[in-house]
């Protein structure tokens, strides 16, 4: 069956970013997904699914840097192991989840934001306690409230130091808890409105060593607050750069200086949380929605409102930026389809053009059309691309650029010839005004057969005609450039506005559409050869058959009606009741693709023009209006079983949702996007390469192929990494280390130890638990359920073992848990 | 991360004629000097030979001028009537000229009497030249003949009469010494071999002939006549190979440049065409203050000589080549810095680290880079910018409009700045590539200084000069849409009745293009 598949694109990011504890490795929150990108490489390497609904909190596990908590909105906690991508733990809590916080104090609970019961848009503090039970899906009910009335932004609410405090942000109040003495202080500021600001609370930071507290506000400002243990005597000072709200804030790893981001795209530095010292990190492409800053202090990332990821050096220079399908603000463009690249063409940043290539999920690269300096300020009137056309061979790219103004809009249209040099799009020939009101329609005259001396562009304009631009060639030897484009005829037709053209497959004929009308234009004289309408209705969109169905001509009307119009007779061929957003021909075949929008969702149906009834119909493409489609061709045609789904051999529909989601269909199971090579991670860390952590090496290999053998549990070696013991021995040089024998004894204890601590924990929740047995004696099946299957791999070693006694039993399984896997290692 | 991208200045087409390597070329020549000779000048002639002295034939004398020399360095003057076409020979050593009352003369350049004197024509004398064998000579008569004379016996040895009007121009084939021709005013050019009794080819121009060029090859004949240029290949037989319609007057003169890539071409109606010999396009014209007669170029294209019918001499000489020395001005770098890693040979693995490229910005750029609109806007106000590159101050006006600052820079100004943009405005709001934006900041200065009106008489002076030029553009544009609506209707009666829809339709876009365009 066909499944609608997600590509790329994808919801906008809920959360901050996290890092690794050694800055390999970045985790976002990606619409239902986590993210895991190499810092190194760039590159996607984890997508861990799961969630259900929108995830709004990462935080890494402070007890184990291996692992990372999450959380959704469709309320469940999840546990990571994230270097090999499974969820180790779900903890359900039942509401919605808004934001996650981890302290490294408690050790067994996490906070989370839910919405209050009962209560319409007030939401609440609350400590979750993580059962330690064993068991993948958990319950965790235990809540406790902590701070009533928060924000739901994750922003706005932060832990300070040493989690003594937490401090929360809502409208103009910030409310300060303290954790030890169990006390709330608040605090507010008067509220200023004028016309267009407000001086609202943002966002909030804590600093990690001092009791002080930054807060970002709607006007621009940011205020540290001090001293704000007492009711009465706490002071503020406030630092001002932005000039429009302050999205986002933090500290460095030290608290020496504060970062903070905009709606400007400016990451700003302020040095010693003073006014005068400060630095920034100008135009980075859109409003800078989150910023997080690596442990190590090295390194710190600003999400922004297009779906890009962008690496800074401490240092503030800019280091690399992880993009995939940008999101601009309007795709006026609609998807057009690189014919060299095989790219997905759009609009990316404001004034450029983005090639998305398809197979990577990477931005290939990014075209400045209108080359001005885009301004980052809300309510501007900027000159943005609205149109984009490419000739057959790719060789040729027309863009049209508008600026709306009220008056009259300022329009330019650009002809670009690609460059085989440099590989790029050249600017060749640049249109002021072509059209007195915005164009509707660009296309090419796109014939293979010719060669591109005869290449023709039309443009549809709201000025009530379209234009037909040709190449001239420059006789004079010494011009610049050979050719360039100018106006050649100029069409209208009884003064209506044209909406759509577009050129048939041979290029001899080309339609264009007046409001009601679709008129068909000979493309040699230019002669009106015949009209065609189906009143009452607009014209919304036509396009002509191809291959064996070329002598039709398609058409949709806005009163909900698909029309085929046989262009030797002159006459309706077949009309259908239908609604239809988009038309997209496949440029392969004969099918068209019509998608949509009835009863609250998007459906596609794919004809071909010579039948009326549709090859395949699927519905409910997804609950959005959909907009924009394309067909891309395949590298090599896909074999499909079923006849149903032969329109989807030779290329394949993608399609561009409201929500600026790519989407795909495909008959094929899903299968992982991801090479194998990249699933292989470094889970080593970087040790220098010793003749002793050789030989460790090499045993730990011997050990782990014994291990496979035996079919044992595989014993996690990563405590030997982080026990400093060991890594002072593998550190030091030879010749400074004292005797083997003294050192055996402490390297040997310290496996033990930190082993023990681990296990220590999960002795004492038996020993809970057996207490527990004994006052509730209908609890007991359950637990012995679950201790038989925590017991299971004991019954891989013998059957026997299950019909011991329970003290027996007890006391086998405290032996197994003591470590001996210190033995393996020699 | 993206650098800051400076203000795009629009480029706008320039009208008129494209500057090409031709007009480039042809402009080099110096302001002309002027010499009044005594009537018409009908002849120019180069001496082949440097010095390159120029004979110039005019009423009855004819008088050598040098290079430079504004005064003539030699004349002849022993004619009794009209002197007519004084003509070098090819080592620049004898002159010969027709006359009025029939005569020739050959003349030693050094000496004052004529060396020769050949009788025989009946009528005047309007052309005469050497054969390439230096020992013939051709003339042509008003009395329909056209004759070859003998130079050291000084008699004729051939004599043809097949012209029916008058013979007026002619020319004798550098390639071979028996073959001239002859171009008259009975509408054709006969091309005669000294050793046959007839002309070999008749050229039916079309118009009386008033001047023919072989070309150095003998391959081509350019005649011209009437308004047309016309040139012919004599190899295939006088085959017409190209008619050039370019004058709207008779053309009297052809000359061809030193190359032989360029033709040049003089009329009555005061321009001097220059055609590209190989695409046959005009490539470069020149205007004269009178019609013109005569027309030579010397060697190397150096002097550009031009009779004209009042008797005025007209002569451009070539600029001299332009020197570059730069190298004075700058100041070198340090010794230190050339011997700095001279020695150091680069290695097959080494690995080049190239400079970065430091973005240089105007000054306007680094102002809205840092967001200070009214600096960028007094930046862009300043003299050399406003009033040298005015599109440079309206792009930053446009910019400053497009990021909705334009009216908090224009505001707090006071009454001197005001005045000077007052004047800017007023001076360039007529121009159609500025019109929109210009027209904006007018509105927006009235609105913010309204309540200052009246209290200072230059602002005042300015704002009514701003209403004046927009009220004389406002009726200049009236008068072009009359016009444009009377050529409409002209075109109209002239397009078929059978005219489809279509073409109307191409006429009513045109015309509303170009009625945007001047708004």
């Amino acid at each position: 069956a066909l499944r609608v598949v997600r590509c790329g694109g994808s919801a906008r990011y809920g959360a901050r970013a996290v890092f690794t504890a050694d800055s390999k490795y970045l985790f976002c929150a990606s619409g239902d997904f986590v993210k895991m990108y190499s810092l190194a490489t760039e590159e996607t390497l984890r997508v861990m699914g799961g969630h259900a609904d929108l995830v709004t909190g990462l935080q890494l596990n402070p007890h184990n840097h291996m692992q990372l908590y999450s959380s959704s909105l469709d309320g469940s906690i999840k546990l990571w192991d994230f270097m090999d991508g499974i969820p180790i733990k779900t903890f359900t809590v039942g509401s919605k989840l808004l934001a996650l916080y981890v302290v490294s104090s408690c050790e067994d609970s996490v906070f989370v934001i839910i919405p209050k019961s009962g209560g319409r848009d007030t939401f609440q503090l609350v400590q979750v306690k993580l059962t330690r039970a064993a068991g993948q899906d958990l319950e965790a009910k235990e809540l406790s409230v902590v701070l009533d009335g928060v924000d739901a932004s994750p922003k706005c609410t932060a832990f300070g130091r040493e989690a003594e405090y937490v401090a929360s942000v809502r409208e103009v109040n910030l409310q300060v808890y303290f954790f030890k003495r169990k006390q709330l202080n608040r605090f507010s500021i008067s509220a200023v409105r004028t016309k267009s600001r407000n001086n609202l609370f943002t966002c909030v930071a804590c600093h990690p060593k001092e009791d002080c507290i930054a807060t970002g506000h709607a006007d621009g400002r940011i205020r540290l607050w001090r001293n704000f243990c007492h009711k009465k005597e706490y002071t503020y000072s406030t630092l001002h750069w932005h000039h429009d709200a302050v999205l986002d804030l933090a500290f460095s790893v030290e608290g020496m200086s504060l970062l903070s981001g905009g709606l400007e795209s400016v990451l700003v530095l302020w040095h010693n949380e003073s006014d005068c010292r400060k630095d920034f990190l100008p135009r980075l492409g859109s409003a800078i929605e989150h910023i997080s800053v690596s442990s190590d202090g090295a390194l710190c990332c600003t999400l922004h409102s297009d779906n890009r990821i962008t690496i800074v050096n401490s240092n503030l220079r800019f280091s690399k930026s992880i993009q995939g399908l940008i999101k601009s603000t309007v795709v006026k463009t609609g998807l057009v389809v690189d014919p060299r690249t095989k790219a997905l063409v759009l609009n990316g940043e404001p004034g450029h053009l983005q090639f998305y290539c398809l197979q990577s999920d990477q931005q290939l690269f990014s075209l400045d059309i209108v080359q001005r300096q885009y301004i980052h300020q809300a309510g501007l009137n900027q000159t943005d691309l609205v149109k984009v056309a490419f000739s057959a061979q790719g060789k040729w790219l027309a863009t049209v650029e508008e600026r709306e103004e009220a008056t009259d809009p300022e329009l330019q249209l650009k002809l670009w010839f690609f460059d085989e040099e440099t590989q790029s799009f050249k600017l060749n020939t640049s249109i002021a005004m072509p059209h007195e009101d915005s164009i509707t329609g660009v296309c090419f005259r796109d014939t293979d057969e010719l060669d591109d001396d005869s290449l023709i562009l039309v443009t549809a304009g709201r000025d009530r005609v379209f234009k037909v631009w040709v190449m001239e060639e420059d006789t004079d030897p010494e011009a610049r450039q050979k050719v360039s484009w100018s106006c050649d005829f100029v069409g209208s037709y009884h003064n209506y506005q044209a909406t759509n053209c577009c050129f048939s497959e041979d290029g001899s004929l080309l339609a264009v559409s007046f409001e009601e009308t679709v008129t068909v234009w000979d493309s040699v004289t230019w002669d009106l050869k015949c009209t065609f309408c189906h009143p009452p209705g607009k014209i919304r969109n036509i396009c002509f058959g191809r291959l064996t169905c070329a002598k039709f001509l398609i058409g949709t009307t806005d009163y909900g009606f698909l029309c085929c119009w046989n262009l030797l007779s002159c006459a309706l061929e077949w009309s259908a009741h239908l609604n239809v957003l988009v038309l997209q021909p496949d440029p392969l075949s004969e099918y068209i693709a019509a998608v949509s929008w009835l009863s609250q969702e998007s459906s596609l149906f794919v004809f071909k023009p010579n039948e009326p009834r549709p090859t395949c119909i699927q519905r409910n493409l997804c609950k959005e209006k959909i907009h924009l489609a394309a067909f891309v061709p395949r590298d090599k045609p896909e074999a499909v079983g079923s006849e149903k789904y032969l329109w989807l051999r030779r290329s394949q529909l993608f399609f561009l949702t409201e929500g600026q989601e790519l989407m795909t269909l495909s008959t094929k199971p899903l299968d992982e996007r991801l090479t194998p090579s990249s699933k292989q991670l470094a889970v080593e860390e970087s040790l220098p390469v010793t003749p002793f952590s050789l030989l460790l090496g090499k045993h730990r290999h011997q050990q782990s192929q014994e291990d496979v053998e035996l079919g044992m549990l595989i014993v996690p070696n990563e405590h030997e990494q982080s026990s400093p013991v060991v890594k002072e021995l593998l550190h030091t040089p030879a010749h400074v280390l004292p005797s083997a024998s003294f050192l055996c004894p402490i390297f040997i204890n310290s496996l033990l130890i930190s082993k023990q601590n681990q296990r220590a924990e999960e002795v004492a929740d038996v020993v809970e638990m057996e207490s527990e047995k004994s006052e509730d004696d209908s609890d007991e099946e359950r637990d012995t359920a679950e201790m038989e299957q925590d017991t299971s791999p004991v019954e891989l070693w013998g059957g026997a073992t299950c019909k011991l006694s329970k003290s027996q039993e007890r006391e086998l399984r405290k032996i197994r848990k003591t470590d001996y896997s210190w033995v393996s290692a020699f | 991360m993206a650098t800051y991208k400076p203000v795009p200045v629009p480029a706008v087409p320039k009208l008129g004629e494209r500057v090409t390597q031709d007009t480039l070329y042809w402009r080099g020549y110096k302001t002309p000097v002027q010499i009044k000779e005594f009537g018409a000048v009908n002849k120019i002639d180069f001496s082949p030979v440097p010095p390159y002295n120029y004979a110039v034939t005019a009423s009855s004398r004819i008088h050598i001028y040098g290079r430079y020399s504004q005064e003539p360095i030699k004349t002849f003057s022993r004619f009794k009537d009209a002197a007519y076409c004084a003509t070098y020979r090819d080592d620049g050593n004898l002159l010969v000229a027709g006359s009025e009352e029939g005569t020739i003369r050959l003349f030693d350049v050094g000496g004052k009497a004529p060396l020769r004197q050949f009788d025989g024509h009946t009528k005047a004398v309007h052309v005469v030249g050497f054969l390439s064998d230096k020992y013939r000579l051709f003339s042509g008569g008003d009395d329909y003949s056209s004759n070859l004379w003998d130079i050291p016996s000084a008699t004729e040895i051939v004599s043809y009469s097949e012209h029916t009007d008058y013979v007026r121009c002619g020319c004798a084939s550098k390639v071979n010494a028996d073959v001239f021709i002859t171009g008259s005013y009975d509408h054709t050019v006969k091309l005669f071999d000294a050793r046959t009794k007839s002309s070999v080819m008749t050229i039916e121009h079309g118009q009386p002939v008033e001047s023919v060029l072989l070309f150095p090859s003998g391959g081509l004949l350019v005649s011209a006549g009437g308004r047309y240029v016309k040139v012919w290949d004599v190899l295939k037989g006088g085959q017409l190979l190209v008619s050039l319609k370019n004058h709207h007057k008779t053309v009297t003169c052809l000359c061809l440049n030193s190359s032989g890539q360029r033709l040049l071409s003089g009329s009555l109606d005061r321009h001097v065409k220059i055609y590209s010999t190989t695409s046959y396009k005009v490539v470069h014209s020149f205007n004269y203050a009178t019609s013109i007669l005569s027309l030579a170029l010397s060697p190397e294209d150096e002097t550009i000589v031009v009779g004209m019918t009042n008797g005025v001499l007209n002569i451009k000489h070539r600029k001299p080549e332009e020197r570059k020395d730069e190298s004075g001005k700058k100041r070198q770098p340090a010794y230190r810095m050339y011997v700095k890693g001279r020695t150091y040979m680069p290695k097959q693995e080494d690995f080049r680290v190239s400079k970065p490229v430091k973005q240089v910005l105007r000054k306007y750029d680094k102002l809205l880079k840092s967001f200070q609109s009214s600096k960028a806007l007094d930046a862009v106000l300043e003299p050399h910018i406003r009033l040298y590159t005015p599109e440079v101050t309206v792009a930053v006006m446009q910019e400053l409009h497009r990021r909705g600052t334009l009216r908090s820079a224009l505001a707090g100004r006071d009454e001197k700045q005001i005045n000077l943009l007052l004047q800017f405005v007023a001076r360039r709001v007529i121009e159609p590539r500025f019109t929109s934006i210009l027209v904006t900041i007018a509105d927006m200065i009235t609105d913010i200084y309204q309540p200052v009106v009246g209290q200072s008489a230059i602002v005042d002076r300015q704002f009514l000069k701003l209403q004046e030029a927009i009220g004389k553009e406002i009726d200049y544009q009236e008068e072009l849409l009359e016009v444009l609506g009377m050529m409409d209707t002209l075109f109209a009666t002239f397009t078929k009745k059978t005219a489809t829809s279509l073409e109307e339709n191409e006429n009513n876009g045109l015309t509303e293009t170009i009625i945007t365009n001047t708004n």
